[in-house]
């Protein structure tokens, strides 16, 4: 990891000895040449390390709002509330980016520094790299013993016989030996350079990556009932994101209906498992394909992936109107707010009962397992529908959906109801084939309930180079941080061996020292010249 | 009583013994200290440079070779509460803040074991390891107790093994090297000084063992845990893609851990740096461990996000 830990790697604006700049009449350099020498000022603090550890910290700290303020791609509603109950202080947070602190302009001016600094590094180092990677060892110091290691072998062996052993040994060791002037150098561990530029160049490609996938990437959520569907098309989604690059006609056509959900308990509750029954078609008119979609389990075509997000019910009703005309099959999903028990809220909106009629809005409570809490009061005590029932309470008038102004559909909106546009004309707790009468003779009655389910689709052309990126980042880092960099070098005395050894980055390890003179000492024993051996 | 439930007790025995054991340990880790020869250090180096710890009273050591014995034992009975707990919900013992949170300390007292098997002088940090432990161990059992049980849909996926795993595992290194780095920065302020500075910080400090080996040491266990921390980050990714429908989505939790993983960057770059290794280095490390602590704490406890997993109501 110590990318920078060297020298300056950078030294392009150091003058050749006895070289002299331009210099103008009145004694200053030109403005090119002070341009030029600012520009490498900057340039050189830019990618020196100190810089960079500011810009790490610097990321570090701009994440943290990102945390602790709501963020509007992760709740838009929790933003809204934020304004509601801060209604001096968001609207600065908020010119400031700090409601989408991770698409700011300051966020991105921070990394992309950190980037441009972190490429003034790796160019020059890579190369630097790949130089030494082809250049023998460094030759051997003069004095040996000032090493940090340093050894002495007693042999009976000749300079050069000794020496021809102690290569073989090295070279089996995987060193590279380089052998001139009647001494040895030898390295081992230029992997570790390796790996610390495979771990940086890998995180360029995943920042790389990453951008792809914003820019042609998108996804988009939709509640989807049971026996209903949908098709991949910006309209039909209920809110979608898109990367700017791409627009509704690179949609991949799928088509996607749900037939069946099912939810899951264990005894004490908790739940065990969320299941989608689909069918599915890759292609306008292509063939149906059966699928069970469910949490940590996605659908996978083609690129393009299905999940399923969240689940709820949605109360059927149906509604005679005071002529007699029958309207069934009524329903709208209700969002659960309470996710232990499963307790929905929503509202059905019904604008359109026929020329000259009011507008009717049902507003209130599904409750899967009602239980009474006295006073007409419902709660609802158990995630599964067990003794569905509803509260509502019926408005009339007009719910505002043709004003223009987008609407909340899971809720009515209060300042209507205020300013009399809707007027309350009924309440009733109602189980399954139990009707509430109104004033005017209609009757809403409540016949059931579907469930629904939140699916999501998404498609993120680069996130399989991202995951690539992360393991040879993961890789480099491996590398870098097991790998010790070393040097030995060998010099024959009057018949000795002498042996000094240093290692680069961090503690020097006695041990692999050790084992080296260790098999030199072993070998320079066994390949002890043949006379000897037969005494 | 189920097989279940006794085996879900029998973890809660051994957890309260786990805690006791730590505490006799933090006892006779404090007597180690406390007994030590209390004259000025006198640092005796070794002909390889090398540094001979200063020699401890008959007491002292076998108090310190107790306290560690009673360690090990709390070790074992901690691994044991872990795989009660797994037996007991047929799982990963990883499932709630409660067991996160014992798996975390786990972790940190082996990593310390660890260190002393390589380093034998680092035993004289044990008071400093075991009593935070404690501390936090029963600090978890009042707070983040929750009962053995099934995990909730989202968590049923071969990789809550891997990276809640590895998580832990990361976590634990991190723990101790942090506890490490705190120790040094108090020895090298202590050395600055000229081993003269009076007050209690100097009296514990020149017990300790040298700022060199506290700094290797703390450094050796970020080595081991970041990247095994980066795996952790990594796989949570994968299962993010699968689960939540994306591989990373900004919440609190990964937003927390970015920032842990850019801090330990920084440390292992800044260790390297001239005019950044020594304490400055040393304070990232601390920086990252309480960034790591406040991942746990607050983002599980008080913030609501995708992870809100902890249990704990």
């Amino acid at each position: 990891m110590s990318l920078r830990s060297d020298a300056p790697h950078l030294a392009i604006d150091a003058p050749e000895a006895g070289q002299t700049r331009p210099t103008s009449p009145t004694g200053r350099p030109p403005v090119r040449a002070r341009v030029v020498r600012v520009a490498r000022g900057w340039w050189r603090w830019l990618t020196s390390m100190p810089t960079a550890l500011m810009l790490l910290f610097l990321l570090a700290l701009a994440a943290v709002p990102g945390s602790l303020l709501p963020q509007r791609p992760l709740s838009q509603s929790a933003v809204a509330q934020y304004f509601a109950d801060n209604p001096q202080l968001a609207p600065i947070l908020d010119r400031l980016g700090l409601f989408d602190v991770f698409a700011a302009p300051w966020f991105a001016a921070i990394y992309l520094l950190l980037f441009v600094s972190l490429i003034g590094c790796l160019v020059p180092r890579t190369l630097g790299h790949i130089r030494s990677l082809r250049a023998a060892p460094p030759r051997a110091p003069s004095r040996l013993s000032r090493l940090p290691r340093h050894a002495e072998l007693s042999t009976d062996l000749g300079a050069e016989e000794a020496l021809d052993v102690a290569e073989e040994e090295l070279r089996v060791a995987r060193y590279r030996v380089l052998r001139k002037d009647g001494a040895i150098s030898a390295e081992k561990g230029l992997l570790k350079e390796t790996g610390n530029l495979v771990f940086h160049l890998a995180l360029l490609a995943m920042l790389i990556s990453l951008a792809v996938g914003k820019l042609w990437g998108y996804e988009g959520s939709v509640l989807v009932q049971e026996g209903q569907g949908f098709c991949n098309s910006f309209q039909q989604y209920d809110t979608y994101s898109a990367g700017p690059l791409i627009d509704g006609a690179d949609l991949s056509p799928l088509c996607v209906d749900l037939e069946d959900f099912q939810a899951r308990y264990e005894p004490d509750l908790t739940p065990a498992s969320f299941t989608g029954d689909i069918t599915y078609s890759r292609a306008l008119d292509g063939p149906d394909e059966q699928a069970t979609i469910g949490i940590n389990s996605p659908l996978r075509v083609d690129g393009t992936r299905l999940y399923l997000t969240g689940r709820g019910f949605a109360p059927i009703f149906s509604v005679r109107l005071p002529d007699g005309t029958e309207l069934t099959d009524l329903s709208a999903p209700f969002l659960p707010t309470d996710s232990t028990t499963m307790l929905s809220e929503g509202v059905l909106k019904l604008p359109d009962l026929g020329a000259g009629r009011d507008q009717l809005a049902v507003e209130g409570v599904f409750l899967p397992t009602a239980a009474d809490m006295g006073g007409g009061l419902l709660t609802s005590v158990d995630p599964r529908p067990l003794d569905p029932a509803v509260a509502i309470v019926v408005y009339t008038g007009s719910v505002g959906l043709d004003s223009g102004i987008p609407q909340n559909v899971f809720t009515l909106d209060q300042e209507r109801i205020g300013r009399g546009q809707l007027e309350r004309v009924g309440a009733a707790n109602l189980r399954p084939g139990e009707s509430l009468n109104l004033p005017d003779g209609t009757s809403i009655t409540f016949t059931g309930f579907k469930e629904f389910a939140a699916l999501q689709l998404s498609r993120d052309p680069s996130q399989l180079a991202v995951l690539i990126s992360a393991l040879a980042m993961l890789a480099g880092l491996l590398t870098t941080l097991l790998v010790r960099r070393r040097r030995v070098f060998l010099r024959p005395g009057d018949k000795v061996l002498e042996i000094g050894g240093l290692a680069q980055g961090g503690s020097a390890e006695p041990a692999e020292f050790e084992r080296v003179v260790t098999g030199i000492s072993t070998a320079l024993a066994a390949a002890g010249p043949p006379d000897r051996r037969d005494h | 009583m189920s097989d279940a439930a006794n085996l879900a007790s029998l973890a809660d025995t051994l957890f309260t013994l786990t805690i006791l054991a730590y505490s006799l340990a933090t006892i006779a880790f404090a007597a180690e200290l406390a007994f030590a020869s209390s004259s000025r250090p006198k640092v005796l180096v070794a002909t390889d440079g090398s540094e001979i710890p200063e020699a401890r009273t008959g007491f002292s050591a076998r108090a310190g070779q107790v306290a560690l014995g009673i360690t090990l034992l709390g070790l074992v009975l901690h691994g044991t509460v872990l795989l009660l707990r797994g037996l007991a919900a047929q799982r990963i013992p990883l499932g709630n803040m409660f067991e996160l949170a014992t798996a975390v300390t786990f972790v940190g007292v082996a990593g310390f074991l660890y260190l002393v098997i390589r380093t034998p002088r680092l035993r004289g940090i044990g008071l400093f390891v075991t009593l935070p432990v404690t501390v936090g161990m029963v600090l978890t059992g009042l707070f983040l107790y929750a009962e053995s049980g099934p995990l909730v849909a989202a968590l049923r996926s071969g990789w809550l093994l891997v990276h809640v795993t590895t998580v832990s595992i990361g976590f634990g290194a991190f723990l101790t090297s942090g506890i490490v780095s705190g120790l040094f920065l108090v020895r090298s302020r202590f050395d600055e000084a000229g081993g003269s500075a009076a007050g209690v910080n100097s009296r514990v400090a020149h017990r300790l063992p040298s700022a060199e080996t506290l700094d290797r040491a703390a450094h050796r266990l970020v080595v081991f845990g970041f990247p095994v921390f980066t795996f952790a980050v990594i796989a949570g990714a994968v299962w993010a893609e699968s689960a939540w429908g994306r591989f990373w989505n900004w919440d609190p939790k990964e937003t927390w851990a970015f920032i842990a993983w850019i801090v330990y960057a920084a440390y292992l770059h800044a260790r390297a740096t001239a005019g950044w290794k020594g304490r400055a280095a040393a304070w990232i490390n601390v920086a990252g461990l309480v960034v790591m602590l406040f991942n746990l704490l607050y983002v599980n406890l008080v913030s609501t996000g995708l992870h809100s997993y902890a249990g704990v109501n």
